[in-house]
């Protein structure tokens, strides 16, 4: 297990998702947005202007890197290559944070560019635990993991999904990035309830918020199914979850991620408002 | 737990979803799996998209959506660096049979992938170039990069960027990508020039590389305003 001297330095106020569309404006008028969050994989080129972009930012503003590639649930070992150019990244950057999924992305030597699920068991915690302590052996800082949106189930699936995190924080020394809207998702997917998933997290574990939008369809039999599109505005209901995770957890970095349809920067600004209002609620 | 049997399903739309995948009731995934090859299919096709905007544009967007959707299952991303995806494409387009009759795809792609790779290579600092002889050789910038094409690539490019459409001519012709700064630029350049900057690339003095017949003057001024030399080989 790690020390937990590389903690989680993302001030307990609101992020955004980094769009290069929004770099003028984010460096004109950052209010109430205090912190950055970029994806990994988008800095890994060489140089050019997305670097030099970050460069700029992060003398402004603390960086959270956020991996989406890592495939930290994957059956087959991580790819080492890729952990040194995370190395890289967070060497000369030196990220707040650095998040992954509980998900997998990739099989023998295809990238599938999504956030694929994972059955709930021992062997898959085993495995989990082994690549997460891999990743914060390789980064030499303590990583967050975030809890996905699924949108089916296996049958091999035998332990609860906040109960296969939490064991997965305790046993490898992770935090946990919570993701309310995957948790509305999720528990709607999954015929579970929402709230009591809220309350049951171990919030004190959680170094990170992520808030987003979703899509509505129905699965073959009408019942509802959500998307986790992250192309639209925050949901009422996961205000609400978020403002109960706010509640009895207290103040936490919160990131409104916007990464597709991605609205002007005052929409942008409204959200993170929104964040800014319950996290000073709970202050007051 | 298959992860095998799941990545099959996921890019082979007409196999039924793993027996171990569910829904709530226990009943089987059904379209909660296509919500899973949406995703993927939809995410790597919007990469595709942004990464061949003119091929995207010579084919029409529909046949690029469809042929993204063929691309994608036959060459999935090899790197997690999505910025990249799309290496494969000038052999894809080569040997994909409703394309025959534009031969010169591949090329274009070839051009699209070169000015990706542009964008994303590393910086330089502008060296100095006081003790520059002829028989010295020159670093490129990374971000420099050489399409040389049996087709007319240059107007082919000009008259899907803006330019006018106008006659092909029947010549080949190359394409020379340089960044000044952060934006990549696209020009054409003569077969001497080309010929000149292969060279170069290959290790050749100056005065090795220049052939009788190049405009010597014109190619080192063109990179040097656009920022294209590294570096002075002794």
């Amino acid at each position: 297990m790690l020390d937990q001297t590389h903690r989680n330095n993302l001030p307990a106020a609101p992020g955004v998702g980094y769009k290069p569309q929004h770099f003028s404006d984010i460096l004109t008028a950052p209010q109430p947005v205090e912190w950055l969050e970029i994806h990994a994989e988008n800095y890994m080129g060489d140089g050019g202007r997305p670097l030099a972009q970050l460069r700029h930012l992060a003398a402004r503003f603390p960086i959270s890197v956020h991996g989406v590639g890592l495939s930290i649930g994957g059956e087959s070992a991580l790819d080492v290559d890729h952990l040194a150019r995370l190395r890289h990244l967070c060497d000369w950057l030196q990220p707040a944070s650095f998040s992954e999924h509980l998900a997998w992305s990739t099989h023998d030597a295809d990238f599938l560019n999504d956030l694929l699920p994972l059955p709930y068991t021992a062997a898959t915690l085993a495995r989990v635990c082994a690549h997460v302590d891999q990743v914060q052996d390789v980064l030499g800082r303590k990583m967050l993991l975030e809890n996905p949106s699924t949108y089916l189930a296996f049958q091999e699936t035998d332990m609860d999904e906040v109960d296969f995190l939490t064991q997965i924080a305790q046993r490898t020394g992770c935090g946990l990035l919570l993701d309310v809207n995957n948790v509305f998702v999720n528990c709607t997917n999954q015929a579970r309830d929402p709230w009591d998933y809220i309350r049951r997290f171990p919030l004190h574990l959680v170094g990170e918020i992520h808030l987003g939008g979703h899509d509505a369809q129905t699965d073959d039999h009408g019942a509802p199914l959500l998307i986790d599109s992250h192309g639209a505005a925050v949901v009422d209901p996961v205000w609400r979850l978020y403002a109960e995770a706010i509640r009895i957890g207290g103040p936490l970095p919160t990131l409104i991620e916007w990464d597709n349809d991605v609205p002007d920067w005052p929409t942008l600004v409204a959200e993170a408002g929104l964040a800014a209002g319950i996290l000073q609620g709970v202050l007051a | 737990m298959n992860q095998t049997a799941f990545r099959q399903a996921l890019l082979n739309p007409a196999m039924v979803p793993p027996a171990n995948l569910i829904d709530p009731q226990g009943r089987p995934a059904g379209r909660r799996f296509d919500v899973y090859r949406n995703n993927v299919a939809a995410s790597l096709t919007r990469a595709l998209e942004a990464g061949f905007p003119l091929i995207r544009r010579i084919v029409g967007e529909a046949f690029f959506s469809a042929m993204a959707g063929a691309y994608l299952r036959v060459c999935p991303p090899k790197s997690r660096l999505i910025m990249l995806y799309g290496q494969d494409m000038p052999d894809f387009l080569a040997s994909f049979a409703p394309l025959a009759h534009l031969p010169y795809l591949p090329d274009v792609a070839r051009a699209e992938l070169a000015l990706r790779e542009s964008y994303h290579a590393a910086d330089h600092v502008r060296p100095d170039l006081a003790a520059l002889t002829p028989a010295m050789g020159l670093a490129l910038a990374p971000s420099l990069r050489l399409v040389r094409s049996d087709w007319p690539i240059q107007t082919i490019w000009a008259m899907n960027t803006g330019g006018t459409p106008g006659p092909l001519p029947l010549q080949a012709q190359n394409l020379l990508i340089l960044r000044p700064e952060f934006d990549p630029v696209v020009q054409g350049i003569a077969a001497q020039a080309a010929d000149f900057i292969a060279a170069l690339q290959a290790g050749q003095s100056i005065e090795q590389a220049a052939s009788d017949d190049l405009d010597l003057q014109a190619i080192l001024i063109l990179l040097l305003q656009n920022n294209a030399i590294a570096g002075v080989r002794p």
